[in-house]
């Protein structure tokens, strides 16, 4: 494998440094995810645009627990003599809302992981790592070189691989859109649903077309996370399961 | 230029302690009087991220809508205090509130008490003389709904001024007919957008949206915009109203994010 000369320090497997940032990472996307989905079960109803509730339409109900299409609502109070203008409406059904601790845990570990990802870019950046392992070379950008390299995924059995750089073509690409398109606009369509955050920056929300949409934005994102990760870990237990995770702990290659 | 809505005093104290004290929210009682954690890393982290929020974030407006933007919104949480049914229902306010409410509020008055050189006392009428600010704004749930409502009342921060808020003063504790209190730090409270509205799509407050008063905090999620409110109480240090407010129930006292 000739590409193994160009990672430095290659054929060592994982620095220290990415495999610290990378259990730190996964742990922190794991709480975010699991505290996220407890949160969305409080309102499994998402929209576009500014403002969204019960009351108005939805473009996706999930069926997330008891409070999905619940129905317990009083009959409208108008507010004004326009019979297709805002109404008030109290709700008679006791939801699901366990937000006082899964909020709180959500936010707590987002800042964890708001450190260990800008540490990471920092390590990563001065180091060349990003620009070694992780950017793809111009001349790998072709439709034929990715298309051999989808090819060689799909090939059975796969062939054992060992414990980081250099990545393969597909390898750097998801890498690389997790870290520098996902986990950002996950970091920064959370922050877009902060009220305070919007009145200090309206430009966060208004980047997603309100906070709804940042809101909307951010399960999609979740739902992408959760796609890398299944492939990913698919892709660990048919290269080797054992001696890739014993590469990305400990280090080494064997 | 408009003069600025925050007492001087208030914003270099904030920065001042936000800076030294770091981390301090961690530790009850370090910076004198902050929100008791009561060792819990998950309040922690919400006075991590007051203390971020105060050092970061500028003191902008909240957006505000135009009316044709306006949106149905739920009615949740207490809805009558003076229902016994009500999971909040306070058994020593709940039949003042329904007396006061047979006598369409004209009995009601709000009070205005604590680290402040003058406490007073105002009846609805007495704040709708005073000067009125309209915004159509967006309520956002902490559920994860929001919507979209106009709400016009008296700006919390010309009360306090009115009633001479003490230098030492940091939190207002907010005071409802129900058994909830919130508490609001000095920034938000004198914030432009918090007002302490009577009015709601261009009528009187209605019943399940906390008549006859209740206080918008834009800044912040629903939970803070306390509806049914009686009582406001100025305090030097973080006064944790126990079972009554957000900390002891289990919920972030600091509902910016």
């Amino acid at each position: 494998m000739t590409a193994g000369t160009e990672t430095g320090a290659s054929g060592a497997g994982h620095a220290p440094w990415v495999r610290l940032c990378h259990w730190l990472i996964a742990a922190a996307v794991l709480t975010l995810a699991y505290s996220g989905v407890v949160i969305l079960m409080a309102h499994p109803r998402l929209y576009w645009g500014a403002a969204g509730n019960d009351l108005t339409r939805a473009w996706l109900e999930l069926p997330l627990g008891r409070n999905y299409r619940h129905g317990g609502w009083a009959p409208p109070l108008a507010f004004g003599t326009d019979p297709a203008g805002p109404v008030s409406r109290v709700r008679t059904y006791d939801i699901f809302n366990q937000n006082g601790w899964a909020r709180s845990l959500h936010f707590l570990v987002a800042w964890g992981l708001a450190a260990a990802f800008f540490a990471y870019l920092v390590v990563g950046a001065f180091t060349g790592h990003i620009r070694r392992a992780l950017l793809p070379r111009l001349a790998e950008l072709s439709p034929q070189r990715l298309w051999a390299d989808l090819r060689a995924h799909l090939a059975w059995p796969m062939p054992r691989a060992a414990g980081g750089p250099p990545y393969n073509l597909t390898q750097k690409l998801a890498y690389a859109l997790v870290i520098f398109a996902a986990l950002p606009l996950a970091i920064l369509s959370g922050l877009g649903m902060s009220p305070a955050i919007g009145a200090a920056w309206p430009l966060v929300p208004a980047i997603f077309g309100g906070s709804q949409s940042a809101r909307s934005v951010h399960f999609l994102l979740l739902c992408a996370l959760a796609l890398f990760l299944l492939v990913h870990l698919a892709m660990v237990v048919l290269t080797g399961a054992w001696r890739q995770l014993r590469a990305m702990t400990f280090g080494g290659r064997r | 230029m408009s003069p600025p809505f925050l007492p001087r005093r208030a914003l270099l104290g904030g920065l001042a302690s936000a800076g030294a004290a770091g981390l301090a929210g961690c530790s009850p009682g370090a910076s004198g009087g902050d929100p008791p954690t009561y060792g819990s890393l998950l309040r922690m982290g919400d006075n991590l991220t007051w203390r971020a929020h105060r050092l970061l974030l500028g003191r902008g407006l909240a957006r505000e809508y135009d009316k044709s933007e306006i949106t149905s919104i739920a009615a949740i949480g207490t809805t009558n205090p003076g229902n016994a049914m009500e999971p909040a229902f306070d058994p020593d306010q709940g039949g003042v509130y329904d007396r006061l409410r047979r006598g369409a509020f004209a009995d009601w008055r709000l009070e205005v008490a604590g680290s402040v050189a003058r406490p007073a006392s105002y009846a609805l009428a007495d704040l709708k003389r005073l000067p009125a600010r309209t915004q159509v704004t967006k309520h956002t749930c902490e559920e994860g709904w929001s919507a979209i409502a106009e709400w016009s009342g008296t700006p919390l921060g010309l009360l306090l001024k009115a009633s001479g808020v003490r230098p030492t003063a940091r939190f207002v504790n907010l005071y409802a007919y129900d058994m909830l209190v919130e508490t609001i730090d000095l920034v938000d409270a004198f914030h432009p957008q918090t007002i302490l509205a009577y009015a709601m799509n261009g009528r009187d407050l209605p019943a399940q949206h906390g008549a006859p008063l209740r206080v918008r905090v834009e800044t912040q999620l629903g939970y803070k915009s306390l509806k049914f409110l009686r009582r406001i109480v100025v305090t030097d240090r973080y006064e944790d109203p126990g079972k009554r407010g957000d900390i002891q129930n289990g919920w972030s006292w600091y509902a910016g994010i």
